[in-house]
C-alpha cells in the first residue's frame, strides 16, 4: 500500500501514522508538505494526521483545509481514492467539504484527553473490515474541539445511509450518555463519505498498534486498509 | 477604506464559549444579561476605494475562509 501523509505546520501524530503505517504494511509511507499541488503517483491511501495545523487559528483545521495540496486531495477522493482523517485531520476534512458537518468546543468545554471505547457500526467497508460489525474498541482520545454537530436533515441523512463509522461507548457497547467524551450528536465519532472511501474521525487508533502501549485495537483499522488496497 | 467582518453563531447552534461566560458574568453579579453568544470580529485595511467592490471582495473572503456557513452568518461593514 502506497500511503501519503500530509504534513501541515502543527501537524503532530505524523510520528504515530507512520508507525503504524509502516508496523502494518511494512512500508514507509510518503511525507508530503501542504505546499505541494500533486500526490505521489500511484498514492493508494492519503492520511490528514493529528495534531494543531496553525494553531487551530480563526477555527480548527480552517486555515490547513485551504492549503494547495488539499485540492490534490480534493481530487484523489473524487477519483474513488482512500483519504483516512484522524482528530485535526478530521477537523481539516469537515472544513475542506470532504465530509458534513462540523466539529465544535467539546460540550464541557475541557480539552479530553484519555482512553475511549467506540462501537464498530460496520464492518464491510475499505476500513473496517477486520473487525467484527458492532465490536467494542478501546483507543486514545486527545482533543477540545470534537464536538459533532450537523443539521438536523444531514444528520438524517448520515444515520439513513449508516455512514457513521464509530459511535462513542463504554466498555460494554452501551452508546452516548456518560460515554460521550464531547457531546457529539448520536454519540458520533467517525463518519464515512457517500462511497465510504473518505473516513473521518476524532479518536486515534494510531496510537494502538503496539501492546507495549496499552493496546492493539486500532490495529485492525490499518491492516482493513491495507487488505482493501491489496485486493483492490 | 478601512472594513469590519463580524461572524456569529447560527441560530439554534450550542455556544458552549457563550454560555461559560454567561455564568461568569451572573457569577460576577452582573445581573439583567439573558443571554450571551460569542463572535469573533475582523479589522481591515483595505487597498481599494471602491465599495462595491470591497462589498464583493469581502463577501468572497467570508465564503471562502473566515466563516464556516455550517454554523457561522457573517455580515460585512464597511466604515
Amino acid at each position: 500500500m502506497n500511503a501519503a501523509i500530509i504534513l501541515f505546520p502543527g501537524s503532530n501524530r505524523e510520528r504515530d501514522a507512520i508507525r503504524a503505517i509502516e508496523k502494518v504494511t511494512g512500508k514507509k509511507p510518503s511525507l508530503v508538505w501542504h505546499g505541494e499541488t500533486a500526490l505521489p503517483a500511484g498514492t493508494d491511501l492519503v492520511l490528514l494526521p493529528g495534531g494543531f495545523s496553525y494553531g487551530d487559528y480563526l477555527r480548527c483545521g480552517a486555515i490547513a483545509a485551504r492549503a494547495p495540496v488539499m485540492d490534490a486531495v480534493r481530487a484523489h477522493a473524487a477519483r474513488g481514492g482512500l483519504v483516512l482523517g484522524i482528530c485535526n485531520g478530521f477537523q481539516i476534512m469537515v472544513e475542506a467539504g470532504l465530509l458534513p458537518g462540523v466539529l465544535m468546543r467539546n460540550a464541557n468545554l475541557r480539552f479530553v484527553c484519555r482512553m475511549q471505547h467506540l462501537t464498530v457500526e460496520r464492518n464491510d467497508t475499505p476500513f473496517t473490515s477486520h473487525y467484527a460489525k458492532g465490536q467494542v474498541i478501546k483507543v486514545a482520545i486527545a482533543h477540545g474541539e470534537g464536538n459533532y454537530e450537523a443539521d438536523a436533515e444531514t444528520i438524517r441523512r448520515l444515520e439513513g445511509d449508516s455512514r457513521v463509522a464509530f459511535r462513542y461507548s463504554n466498555a460494554r457497547g452501551v452508546i452516548g450518555g456518560g460515554a460521550n467524551p464531547n457531546g457529539s450528536t448520536n454519540a458520533i465519532a467517525g463518519i464515512y463519505s457517500e462511497n465510504f472511501r473518505v473516513l473521518g474521525l476524532m479518536p486515534h487508533p494510531e496510537n494502538l498498534i503496539d501492546p507495549l502501549v496499552g493496546g492493539i485495537d486500532g490495529r485492525g483499522l490499518f491492516e482493513g486498509v491495507a487488505g482493501f488496497t491489496r485486493a483492490a | 477604506m478601512k472594513a469590519r467582518v463580524i461572524v456569529t453563531l447560527k441560530d439554534g447552534i450550542l455556544d458552549p464559549q457563550g454560555k461559560a461566560i454567561e455564568g461568569a458574568l451572573k457569577s460576577l453579579g452582573i445581573d439583567g444579561i439573558d443571554s450571551v453568544r460569542q463572535g469573533k470580529i475582523f479589522e481591515m485595511e483595505l487597498a481599494t476605494a471602491d465599495r462595491t467592490a470591497a462589498a464583493g471582495m469581502l463577501r468572497g473572503a467570508c465564503e471562502k475562509l473566515l466563516a464556516n456557513q455550517v454554523i457561522e452568518n457573517f455580515q460585512v461593514e464597511l466604515l
